[in-house]
C-alpha cells in the first residue's frame, strides 16, 4: 500500500487528474470508454480484413486457375529475405506489445524506447521490402513494365501472380508507412507525458493496428513466397 | 495493483509476451523449412494451418482479445465469418462455372440447352 501512496504523490504534479481529463462526457466510466474504443477499433480492423480479403480471394481464384504458372514463380521469390522480414515484423509486434504494457504500467522511458524499437523494426522491414522490389525490377518481373519471363508458356499467367504480389505487398507496405506515422505521433505524445496507467487508449489502439498489419504479413509470406513446394 | 487503473484490463506478463514471440519465431522457421519438402497439395494446407495458428496467437495474446468484452469477441468472429463468405462464395463461383458449359461469345454459342428448346 505504502508504495502506491508514494507513487500517487510523486505523479500528482506530472499528471493532472487524468481519469477525468481524458474521460469524454458521454461515457460514464473510463472502463466503459475503453470498451467502446476497443470495439470501434476492432470494427475498423474488420473492414481492413475484408479489404485485404478481396485480394486474398482473387489470389485464391487465380492460384486455382493457373497453379503451374503460380508455382513456377516461387524460384524468383527471395525466401530467406521473406522469412527474415516475417521475423522482423514479429519482433516489432513484441516491442509494440511491450510498449502497450509500459504505458499500462506508467513506464514512460520504457514506452518511448519500445515505440522507437517498433519503428526501427518497421523501417528494417520496409528496407528489405524495397531491396526485394529492386530485385524484381532488375529481373524484369514488374508486371506491365517490360515484363519478361523465362518460361514463355507461363508468361501471361505468371504476370498475374506478380501483379497480386505487388498489389498485396504494396498495400501492406502502405499500411506499414501509415503505422510509422501513427507511432511517431505516439512518441511525441509520450514525450509530453500524455500516457499513464490512467490513460493509454491511443497506445493500445495503434498497437492493435500494428499487430493487424503483422497478421496480414503472416498470411502473405506463405501465400506469395512458398507456393512452389520444392525448389 | 496489477490491473491498469483506467479500466479492468489486466496487464499481460512479460513472460507471456516473450513466450508468444518465441512460438511465432519457431513457427516461421518451421513453415519456411516445410516449404522445402514436397508434400504435394498438403504444402499449402500445412502453411495455412501454421499461419492461422500464428495469427490466432497474435490476436488472442498480443492484441488482447482474451481480455476484451464478449461483444468485441463476437465482432471479431463476425469479421471472420464475413471473410469466409467472401472467399468461399467467390471461389465456388469460379470453380463451378465450367460445370454447366464453357462461357463463349454469343456469336459462337451453341449451348445445348437453347438448341433443345428450339426443337
Amino acid at each position: 500500500m505504502a508504495d502506491t501512496i508514494i507513487n500517487a504523490n510523486a505523479t500528482e504534479d506530472v499528471y493532472p487528474p487524468v481519469e477525468e481529463a481524458h474521460l469524454k462526457h458521454h461515457f460514464a466510466t473510463p472502463g466503459q470508454q475503453m470498451d467502446a474504443d476497443t470495439l470501434g477499433m476492432w470494427t475498423f480492423l474488420i473492414t481492413e480484413v475484408l479489404f485485404f480479403g478481396g485480394m486474398f480471394a482473387s489470389y485464391a481464384v487465380y492460384r486455382n486457375l493457373y497453379f503451374p504458372a503460380f508455382a513456377s514463380t516461387s524460384k524468383f521469390m527471395n525466401v530467406p529475405l521473406g522469412a527474415t522480414n516475417t521475423a522482423v515484423l514479429i519482433c516489432s509486434s513484441l516491442t509494440m506489445a511491450m510498449a502497450v504494457r509500459s504505458a499500462q504500467t506508467t513506464q514512460r522511458k520504457a514506452l518511448i524506447r519500445f515505440l522507437l524499437l517498433t519503428m526501427f523494426f518497421g523501417a528494417v522491414f520496409l528496407g528489405i521490402k524495397g531491396y526485394e522490389y529492386h530485385e524484381k525490377w532488375v529481373e524484369h518481373l514488374v508486371p506491365g513494365f517490360g515484363f519478361h519471363y523465362e518460361e514463355v508458356q507461363f508468361e501471361r499467367n505468371a504476370q498475374i501472380l506478380f501483379f497480386l504480389y505487388f498489389a498485396m505487398t504494396g498495400m501492406h507496405a502502405i499500411h506499414m508507412i501509415v503505422g510509422f506515422g501513427l507511432l511517431t505521433y505516439l512518441v511525441v505524445k509520450a514525450k509530453q507525458n500524455t500516457f499513464s496507467e490512467h490513460y493509454f487508449a491511443p497506445v493500445e489502439m495503434i498497437g492493435l493496428y500494428w499487430h493487424f498489419v503483422d497478421i496480414v504479413w503472416i498470411f502473405l509470406f506463405p501465400m506469395l513466397y512458398l507456393i512452389g513446394g520444392t525448389r | 495493483m496489477t490491473t491498469a487503473a483506467a479500466h479492468h484490463t489486466p496487464v499481460p506478463k512479460v513472460s507471456t509476451l516473450v513466450l508468444v514471440f518465441v512460438t511465432l519465431i519457431v513457427a516461421t522457421v518451421v513453415t519456411t523449412l516445410i516449404s522445402y519438402i514436397d508434400l504435394g497439395e498438403w504444402n499449402i494446407v500445412v502453411a495455412l494451418i501454421i499461419a492461422v495458428t500464428k495469427a490466432s496467437l497474435v490476436a488472442w495474446i498480443f492484441m488482447g482479445v482474451r481480455y476484451t468484452t464478449s461483444l468485441t469477441k463476437l465482432f471479431v468472429c463476425a469479421g471472420l465469418v464475413w471473410l469466409s463468405i467472401l472467399i468461399a462464395l467467390t471461389y465456388s463461383d469460379y470453380t463451378s462455372r465450367n460445370w454447366i458449359y464453357q462461357a463463349r461469345p454469343w456469336s459462337q454459342t451453341k449451348a445445348p440447352y437453347f438448341e433443345d428448346k428450339a426443337k
